[in-house]
């Protein structure tokens, strides 16, 4: 307007023309957007998978009465205690237990816990299955050997002179289907996710358990820095943990199980104490049982300070040098020659001889529907 | 959490295992509400439960006008009874340091007699004196103040500061957004600032004096005390606290929803740096 050319109209379709060609946003571009999913719809996708029913119903449903115990059941009455997960997580839990019972085809299962940890938690079952796999054990032991064999042959490049320290020889594992290996158990970190197995526990592991104290990451390969160090990473600190767990907390009413001997197959290994249900239980009311301790029993067995449930008397095993053996032997009589064998509560002790209980209550009783009562 | 949105607020922290059951819940959304117009709070939270060996306490948190000074807690045993907590002072919080070991018991009126080497009988007498004993009562009003001060936690822009100096709810927050909810910066503390705020002026000037009152979660010793998760189906953003083991903080992203709850045995966690 200040300068009045004399093509304005000229000068206004160019910038009309500009402006135009600006705000146009081309149709087709030969690039498209990659929609990337968030991590709440990868696991619901995850998810929607425990959602679908499989085929066979009329036989899962049979099977299912007797292999999984009817977790909504469950968590109503734990929820009256006030522990639980959530009506939506434990709907979660029971549909992906369901799904490990048919992929793994378990004799038992049930939902032993939640453990949590700092990036994730982890949800576990407990299962019994009938396949014994040995060649797993097989292939544990063939791991450690070839470390060995390595250290052999630094040895002989450097000739280093020979420590006579000797360490003291490994307690062995407990056989799968026995003591604190009685139980198999399945880990996942969110109902949905594949199931991984946590593998066998040994006495050291349980013995290094019991020393240390750390936070769990949430990553089953994790490495524990802690001292003493920790014979492995966090999947077996996480078995370790769960067989004190279950060896110290799990009580039953008194009666409910009865002790089934069984004979042991030779005569240096102890009868093996198994338990079964007692099909004459009658229960007592709730009052007595909520008075005194004496009315409840573990039916775990106890884990010895060996890290065992069964003791194993390592000085009769040392059959490769005689002559050390009996230098030892004259050095220190009592504690080669006879070892005291450990023993720990047996099977079905009522909860009152819990040692410690004088301190403070390890159980406690809550009446829950306190206000019905009135 | 409040109280107002108590009925679906406690489906979003189960995951931590403590849940309460649907008898007290009923109760407690009773009681809350009786125990907001009797004491003419303007808000009363739900602040959670410290289990003893044969009691719990459930406590509650009435808010006046200041959020954050106006603040008084109240304790019950079967969600209907509820009594006051003694205000804290420091005296008190010297005393139950002093004293108070082991678990909560169950019974407000115990008395934790402190271990003190006392040489004359005349120190034992002025011992008993009925002002320094310390009850379970004071330990319980001390703990929940101390868990207050530590482990409270909002969300960023949830509140905000007035130029009078009252720190108010603010009505405009829309929630953090997903991907703001995955960064422990964005949380702060809901309780007097200690660290001062010399800060370089490049972080400072994303900063609003409004919000940006309180301390920042990432500024806790030691790191890594806080884990971050997202549970229900990644839609909640949780909070745990490792200092205070059952401290839970959870937040809907892109929505106002937001709280903590501690349920637990009322024991810090002094071997938390060994821990991690």
């Amino acid at each position: 307007m200040d300068e009045h050319p004399d093509d304005a109209v000229d000068v206004i379709e160019e910038m009309s023309r500009n402006v135009k060609q600006d705000v146009f946003k081309g149709l087709r571009s030969t690039l498209r957007n990659v929609s990337q999913s968030s991590a709440a719809e990868l696991l619901a996708e995850q998810q929607r998978l425990l959602f679908t029913p499989k085929d066979d119903s009329a036989q899962t449903t049979e099977m299912m009465g007797t292999v999984l115990p009817n977790l909504n059941e469950v968590a109503f009455y734990l929820e009256q205690a006030g522990v639980g997960l959530g009506r939506e997580e434990t709907q979660r839990v029971f549909l992906a237990l369901k799904h490990l019972v048919e992929s793994e085809s378990l004799t038992h299962c049930r939902l032993w816990g939640k453990i949590l940890g700092r990036e994730s938690n982890y949800i576990i079952a407990e299962a019994e299955t009938e396949y014994r796999d040995e060649e797993e054990e097989l292939k544990q032991s063939a791991e450690e050997a070839p470390e060995e064999e390595k250290e052999a042959e630094a040895k002989e490049k450097f000739p280093v002179p020979r420590s006579t320290y000797k360490p003291p020889p490994l307690v062995p594992k407990e056989a799968i289907g026995t003591g604190a290996n009685k139980y198999v158990y399945y880990v996942c970190s969110e109902p949905g996710l594949p199931w991984v197995k946590l593998p066998s526990v040994s006495p050291a592991q349980i013995s290094a358990a019991r020393q240390i104290k750390k936070f769990f990451t949430g990553r089953l390969n994790h490495q524990l820095l802690t001292y003493p160090p920790f014979p492995g990473n966090e999947a077996n600190y996480l078995r370790a943990q769960i067989a004190r767990i279950s060896a110290g907390t799990q009580v039953s009413p008194h009666g409910f199980y009865q002790i089934l001997e069984e004979e042991g197959d030779e005569s240096d290994e102890p009868s093996q104490v198994s338990y079964e249900v007692n099909p004459e239980f009658e229960g007592t009311p709730v009052d007595e049982m909520a008075k005194s301790l004496s009315t409840w029993v573990h039916h775990v067995p106890h884990i010895l300070r060996q890290g065992r449930c069964t003791w194993v008397n390592l000085a009769a095993k040392q059959q490769k040098d005689p002559n050390e053996d009996e230098e030892a032997d004259e050095e220190d009589e009592e504690e080669h020659d006879e070892p005291e064998p450990e023993v720990g509560p047996p099977l079905l002790t009522p909860l009152s001889e819990d040692t410690g209980q004088k301190l403070f209550n390890i159980f406690r009783f809550q009446f829950c529907f306190e206000l019905r009562l009135i | 959490m409040d109280s107002d949105s108590l009925y679906y607020s406690l489906d979003l922290v189960p995951g931590c295992g403590n849940i309460l059951s649907a008898e007290q819940r009923a109760a407690l959304q009773t009681s809350l509400a009786i125990l907001k117009k009797n004491y003419k709070f303007q808000r009363v939270l739900f602040w959670g439960k410290i289990m003893g060996l044969t009691e719990d306490y459930l406590i509650a948190q009435g808010r006046g006008e200041d959020e954050m000074k106006d603040r008084k807690y109240l304790y019950s045993f079967n969600c209907m009874d509820w009594f006051l907590l003694p205000t804290i002072t420091d005296s008190m919080i010297e005393q139950v340091a002093k004293a108070a070991k082991g678990c909560f018991t169950g019974d407000p009126s115990f008395v934790y007699e402190p271990k003190t080497h006392s040489y004359t009988a005349a120190d034992n007498a002025a011992d008993e004196d009925a002002e320094t004993k310390v009850t379970e009562e004071k330990r319980l009003a001390v703990t929940v103040h101390h868990i207050d001060e530590e482990v409270s936690v909002v969300p960023r822009g949830a509140f905000i500061k007035t130029p009078h100096g009252l720190v108010q709810t603010n009505c405009s927050f829309g929630g953090l957004s997903d991907s703001e909810a995955r960064k422990l910066h964005n949380f702060m503390h809901f309780s007097q600032p200690r660290k001062s705020q010399k800060k370089s002026i490049l972080k400072m000037g994303e900063w609003s004096p409004a919000i940006d009152f309180l301390d920042v979660l990432t500024d806790d010793t030691p790191k890594g005390s806080w884990s971050l998760q997202f549970q229900c189906a990644s839609k909640v953003c949780v909070l745990h606290s490792l200092l205070w083991l059952g401290l839970t903080f959870y937040h809907v992203p892109m929505t106002p929803q937001h709280g903590y709850i501690y349920i637990g045995d009322g024991l810090k966690s002094l071997d938390l740096p060994f821990m991690l």
